[in-house]
């Protein structure tokens, strides 16, 4: 039997996982933990190993054509979703991304999580989540996308709650699974336009109709958009919610209150991504909206910015964390809008390996700290947890940009194609972006690992380095955020940038239709290139090097920048007061709307209604029971007055 | 002995209905139990009246059968009766229909 044919077993088994996890919880609540961990780490293992074989025989096997294994067909009438699984470049990239960072970080969860109460509990969601997005992102169809885009969005939801006996985890959550609707709405209306159009939502029956008719989608659909604007809006507002972009970003720095392997896998690996290979995948239709490509864009390199500048003042590691997340995004959605697809998800890819290691490296910090994730009560921290310290720092180094790392390729690829495309204006803030990216996690390093150690007592006495099955994983995606990127070296740097090439076969080519999309894509002298190179070089160095300056001692440099201009740290601090302002234009607004409706409508007009006829009701038995005198003699009466009617009525 | 045959079937009538009309007029103006009962006698006898007088008239037997059977039917309701007015008597020491008002509201 050939590795590709078991293909369906890789999102099978992760949820065959969480479901013997879940139902040994229900019915034997006694069992030993280490079948949780066996059962949580083992399914998520085997599937990655029954995925690398796949990827393996797709990419050494004589046809290169996607494969495609279908299960099943879900009909109704003449409009059919298949439920089934594709593996072309682009699926391949993203499940190799998937299930072996999702395992390492399985492997670190049983570590993180062994002294956690619902350790079994944790398992059977996060293996849920990994089959949700495993669906996602191997679906051949936009509806089975769609399933396991709700499927990850559900487990996103009960992790960041997973803490439920706390208050504020559970209020996180349900902020998450909110945000992330409204998106989802929007995809929905999309999918609609779509299978109105087509009658399908089949990749492969979608996009090569597309390609091949590209004058159809330019023709007007609806508010004051063309077909495939309307459809990449709706998509890319879709990906806002999931992939926290401007304006629905606010989510996933509360998203931090779950468990840390969480935040890593979910809200920085993987999970988080899903918009950007949402807009890969549909490429083809931005492709032939340019407007909207050019409002992603936008959207992506003002959110790379704006999250970097609240990055730079958090003092909660996790926060940096997500805010730096929040911006890495807002790179990739810079590409992607550009038109840069490759670009987008060759940062996607170096990104997951270096966030996860950043997120799990915090993971084992806290873990240490017993629970602390103030940086201003740690410091010192590098000769407690040396293993922690250079694989962090590793990271660090990836993201910042620092050449011949991971993040230095897939950045460059980005800021290359943002100039590339005459966007010196967005080009301006990436490369300012990547500055304030190197400085706010030198930052975060500093203040962790470097100066003395500010904590309590107790806790330096706590300090430990992590058990292996937490620096392991570790190890391994420090490899990755270091090795990640050589898959893409650039021409200019005597690599064959061997990732785009890679790839190509999934952006859709419409230069034999429409001659100017050929001509976008100018060349630049390679002079201009090495330029551009330098300059995003320098901005991560100076923002490196100031960094230490400020705080490499182990004191707060950043203080004087925050007495010198008071107003900015205030905006910065409170996150450009976005949740305050959403409070009073949305949710206040709203919440009065529904106390209306609850106060207003339901209690009076409804219920009201309701009561009146009850009261009706009553008033007409209080007059009724008056006639009962109980005295014989006016009964008789009525009866003979009854007598009389009737012979009147009979006889009239 | 029979009625002459001259006597018309309106007598019958008339005196049927002011038989009625003086029973009606005591059951529903006697407070004493024993005086609404014999009111309501007065009543049935009414009814036996108007029955034997258009029994003769059709020349049918069947009207003087539902004679003898609202005299049965009445019999058995006088015992009944004063029965219960006997029990209700031992009870209250009175028959005054106006102050056995215990089942009002």
């Amino acid at each position: 039997m050939r590795p590709l044919d078991l293909l369906w077993l890789v999102p099978a088994l992760p949820i065959a996982g969480a479901a013997l996890n879940g139902l040994i919880c229900l019915f034997w609540p006694k069992a030993p933990k280490a079948t949780a961990t066996l059962i949580g780490v083992g399914f998520p293992g085997v599937s990655m190993l029954v995925a690398l074989a796949a990827i393996w025989q797709y990419l050494h096997g004589t046809n290169p054509a996607p494969f495609e294994q279908t299960l099943w067909s879900w009909t109704a009438g003449t409009f059919s979703i298949p439920i089934a699984f594709l593996l072309d470049p682009l699926s391949v990239v993203m499940l190799f991304i998937v299930t072996f960072v999702g395992f390492w970080i399985h492997v670190y969860s049983a570590g993180y999580m062994s002294h956690e109460p619902g350790y079994r509990r944790y398992f059977a969601y996060l293996n849920l989540f990994m089959g949700a997005m495993l669906l996602l992102i191997l679906a051949n169809n936009f509806l089975v996308m769609f399933v396991g885009w709700e499927g990850v969005g559900l487990c996103s939801y009960l992790l960041i709650g997973f803490y439920f006996d706390q208050s504020f985890p559970p209020q996180a959550g349900r902020k998450a699974f909110i945000v992330n609707r409204i998106g989802d709405f929007a995809f929905l209306v999309g999918m609609f336009a779509l299978a109105a159009k087509y009658g399908t939502l089949t990749y492969s029956k979608i996009f090569p109709v597309v390609v091949g008719a590209p004058e159809a989608l330019k023709e007007h659909y609806a508010l004051g958009l063309t077909f495939a604007g309307f459809v990449a809006l709706c998509f890319f507002i879709g990906a806002m919610g999931k992939s926290a972009q401007i304006p629905l970003y606010v989510w996933l720095p509360d998203a931090m209150a779950g468990p840390t392997p969480v935040s890593a896998l979910i809200h920085a690996a993987t999970m988080v991504t899903a918009g950007v290979y949402m807009v890969v995948r549909s490429n083809a239709i931005y492709q032939l909206a340019p407007e909207i490509g050019t409002f992603v864009a936008v959207i992506g390199a003002f959110t790379a910015i704006l999250a970097a500048s609240i990055g730079l003042v958090q003092n909660d590691i996790k926060k940096v964390l997500a805010y730096s997340t929040v911006s890495q995004l807002g790179y990739m959605f810079l590409a992607a809008g550009l038109g840069a697809y490759t670009a987008a998800v060759f940062h996607l890819g170096t990104h997951a390996f270096f966030k996860a290691l950043l997120f799990l490296g915090s993971g084992s910090v806290i873990h240490s700290m017993g629970g602390e994730q103030d940086m201003r009560k740690m410091g010192g921290l590098r000769k407690y947890m040396p293993i922690t310290f250079w694989t962090f720092a590793l990271g660090t180094a990836a993201i910042a940009g620092v050449p011949g790392l991971a993040g230095f390729f897939s950045k460059d690829e980005i800021l290359h194609n943002t100039a590339a495309t005459g966007h010196w204006g967005l080009f301006a803030i990436g490369l300012f972006t990547a500055g304030l990216t190197a400085f706010y996690m030198v930052r975060a390093v500093a203040m962790t690992f470097f100066g003395k150690f500010r904590g309590t007592h107790d806790q330096e006495h706590h300090l430990h380095e992590s058990p292996w099955v937490m620096t392991v994983p570790l190890l391994v995606l420090a490899a990755g955020a270091v090795g990640s990127g050589w898959v893409g070296i650039p021409e200019l740097l005597g690599g064959g940038n061997t990732f785009h090439h890679f790839l190509s076969p999934v952006i859709a080519d419409f230069s034999n239709r429409l001659p100017e999309h050929a001509a976008e894509q100018a060349e630049m002298a390679a002079s201009t290139e090495w330029l551009l190179l330098i300059a995003s070089v320098l901005a991560g160095l100076i923002g490196i090097g100031y960094a230490f300056k400020l705080y490499g001692r182990g004191e707060f440099g950043g203080a004087v920048w925050a007495k010198r201009f008071p107003a900015v740290y205030r905006l910065l601090d409170h996150k450009y007061w976005v949740d305050e302002i959403y409070d009073r234009l949305i949710i206040r607004p709203l919440g009065a709307f529904s106390r209306f409706l609850w106060k207003g409508f339901d209690d009076t007009i409804v219920d009201g209604s309701v009561r009146a006829l009850a009261w009706a009701t009553e008033l007409t038995a209080e007059g009724g029971r008056l006639s009962t005198t109980g005295n014989v003699r006016s009964y008789a009466l009525y009866f003979f007055l009854g007598v009389l009617g009737l012979f009147w009525w009979i006889l009239r | 002995m029979s009625l002459p045959s001259s006597v018309p079937v309106s007598w019958f009538l008339v005196l049927a209905a002011l038989l009625f009309a003086i029973g009606i007029a005591g059951a529903l103006t006697r407070r004493n139990g024993i005086g609404i009962f014999l009111s309501i006698e007065l009543m049935l006898n009414a009814v036996n009246v108007a029955l034997v007088g258009y029994s003769r008239l059709l020349g049918e037997r069947t009207g003087q059968i539902m004679v003898l059977f609202v005299m049965a039917v009445a019999a058995a309701e006088a015992a009944v009766g004063l029965g219960l007015f006997i029990a209700v008597y031992r009870q209250r020491r009175t028959i005054d229909v106006n102050r056995l008002n215990l089942m009002r509201w």
